[in-house]
């Protein structure tokens, strides 16, 4: 069953075409990355799957429930970080995690319990009593999250959860997305980071200028792109294009000092080089496979943003 | 399909942050009980007027600013902070934030004006009419400046010295052109119906009914004014905020 449904999402900004036609299905219990540069429309689309921004055109539901006929019922199912949101800095950390909990209706020893449990786990139990003014960028997005799952949501929107944190705070937010997702919580998070939603996510989406270019398993996306693998090799002497001559060569490319080889099996073309080099006694300096990576598939997808 | 119990609690759950995080502090309450006291005296010292006449203008005048001082702050302020965008991720509609600002200020207003009446009343041994009135006037007259207070904070600004600009030249003019300074029976021609125009006025004219009993209109009247200009009040706000809403400010 699908979660999170978008159909036909559409937003602009006066001229701006910032989201045009957005469709997601979210199965339950995957974590879903929306991947793409800044100004593809992340955010925008986020923002009207989570009932913040009106749509021009275009549904979304939230666990059966369209968020914009019925906004209570939805953001109930729903922990939510927003891009450019933060909790309250006039309030502790236990205070803006108490308050969250208590809009969602959780009883106060259940607030409590919860708070605990969550402090603990996001390494902010010594601070809890501190004003959030006082607290580092890491520290405040760590109560963001904190605040966006007290009420253990059966979705959690995360938009740009880990961008410009700390080694020690991205650590604890990834952690804490992933236990949520082994407790039961469908992830939609979008990211700029090919790494992260590589390592991430179950099912990755690529927007770029408002518009999905690819969707599939990350795996699935590197394979689309699997054509692009070469060995990049270089040699003491110079050489001319014409001495790379073995059948399986899809095409050569010359880089500065670099010969970029596309075969379809990197390896026999590992073997035919260091073959070739004997047999014309040249010399290689270095010698590479590139592996296929989801940021081929990204940048590919995404060329002239 | 509305899900009241979430809708109410929403309402509550604003009102409680707001409470916390913008009323109660020390500087606002000062602030908020000196600002008018200060205003009243800057009038009546040296006029030689008489205070028990004046008293229901200078309460009303008191309720008018304690319940809309902040409002207008609150939504450029989260606007500019950032909390704005999560609190709306949160469990509310447009209506819970608008009215859990709405009831903030105007429990606040209450609260002050009502420990300010309660002082006044007892060290300056006034009559005390028609306590039902009383009653009516504190109710209304906090929503609909409470009300005035949310209409404020709702132009698209993030930046709250602009509100402060704007509201102290909606709210200034509305306490001058009220009947707050000089009676209403002692009004004539323009003047009156200058008057007409502050909603303040007809908070003052309940409280005249109920200290004094003399009151120019009919509390029906005074209260049917004060309910509708709330209302006004209340859907003008709603209907700029959905539009910062599509436009996505
Ligand atoms: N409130 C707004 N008003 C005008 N333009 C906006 C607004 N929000 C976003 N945009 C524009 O819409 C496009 C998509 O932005 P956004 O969704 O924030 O992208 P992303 O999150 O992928 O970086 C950008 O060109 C941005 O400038
Ligand atoms: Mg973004």
């Amino acid at each position: 069953m699908d979660v999170i449904e978008a159909h036909n999402l559409h937003k602009s900004f006066g001229p701006v075409v910032a989201v045009d036609g957005v469709s997601i299905a979210v199965e339950k219990g995957g974590i879903f990355g929306f991947l793409g540069p800044n100004g593809a429309g992340k955010t925008t689309t986020i923002r009207m799957l989570t009932g913040v921004l009106t749509p021009d055109e275009g549904t979304a539901l939230i666990g059966g429930i369209d968020i914009h006929k019925n906004p209570l019922g939805a953001k109930m199912k729903m922990g939510i970080i927003p891009e450019n949101g933060t909790v309250y800095s006039d309030l502790t950390a236990e205070q803006n995690i108490l308050w969250t909990a208590k809009f969602y209706g959780l009883d106060k020893s259940l607030r409590e319990q919860r708070a605990f449990e969550i402090l603990a786990r996001l390494g902010l139990t010594g601070r809890r009593h501190d004003l959030v003014r006082t607290f580092s960028k890491g520290m405040r997005q760590r109560i963001s999250i904190a605040c966006a799952i007290v009420h253990s949501p059966p979705v959690l929107v995360l938009d740009e959860p880990t961008t410009g944190l700390d080694v020690y705070s991205r650590r604890l937010v990834i952690d804490t997305i992933r236990h949520m997702n082994e407790e039961g919580s469908t992830i939609l998070l979008t990211t700029h980071n090919i790494e992260e939603a590589n390592a991430l996510c179950s099912s990755i989406c690529i927007i770029n200028k408002g518009k999905i270019v690819a969707t599939g398993s990350p795996e699935k996306l590197k394979k689309t792109f699997d054509t692009s693998r070469y060995v990049e090799i270089s040699f003491e002497q110079p050489v001319k294009r014409d001495v790379f001559t073995s059948q399986g060569i899809i095409r050569v490319e010359n880089h500065g000092d670099k010969w970029r080889i596309f075969m379809d099996d990197p390896d026999l073309a590992v073997k035919y080089l260091a073959a070739l080099a004997e047999q014309d006694h040249l010399k290689i300096v270095s010698i590479a496979t590139s592996n296929p990576s989801l940021e081929e598939a990204f940048v590919q997808l995404t060329a002239g943003a | 399909m509305m899900d009241w119990t979430i809708f109410a609690r929403s309402i509550l759950m604003v009102a409680e942050k707001n409470m916390r995080i913008y009323y109660f502090k020390g500087p606002v309450v000062v602030f908020g009980l000196l600002f008018p006291l200060l205003m009243f005296f800057t009038f009546f010292i040296g006029r030689n007027l008489d205070i028990v006449l004046f008293f229901p203008g200078f309460l009303g005048m008191m309720l008018f600013f304690t319940a809309s001082s902040v409002g207008p702050l609150i939504t450029p302020w989260e606007k500019r902070e950032k909390t704005y965008e999560r609190l709306v991720s949160l469990p509310v509609i447009l209506e819970s934030i608008i009215l859990g600002d709405l009831l903030a200020g105007a429990v606040f207003g209450v609260i002050i004006t009502v420990i300010v009446c309660s002082v006044s009343v007892f060290i300056l041994t006034l009559p005390l009419l028609s306590a039902g009135l009383l009653v009516v006037g504190f109710l209304l007259g906090s929503i609909t400046f409470a009300a005035l207070g949310t209409l404020l904070a709702s132009p698209t600004t993030d930046n709250p010295s602009n509100i402060m600009m704007l509201s102290s030249l909606v709210r200034l003019p509305l306490v001058f052109v009220s009947g707050i300074f000089i009676p209403l029976d002692q009004l004539e021609g323009w003047q009156w119906v200058l008057t007409s125009f502050s909603p303040l006025t007809y908070l003052v004219d309940l409280f005249h009914a109920a200290f004094l009993g003399d009151a120019v209109y009919p509390a029906y009247i005074d209260s049917a004014v004060l309910i509708f200009v709330s209302l006004v009040f209340i859907g003008g706000t709603k209907i700029i905020q959905r539009r910062n809403l599509v436009k996505g400010i």
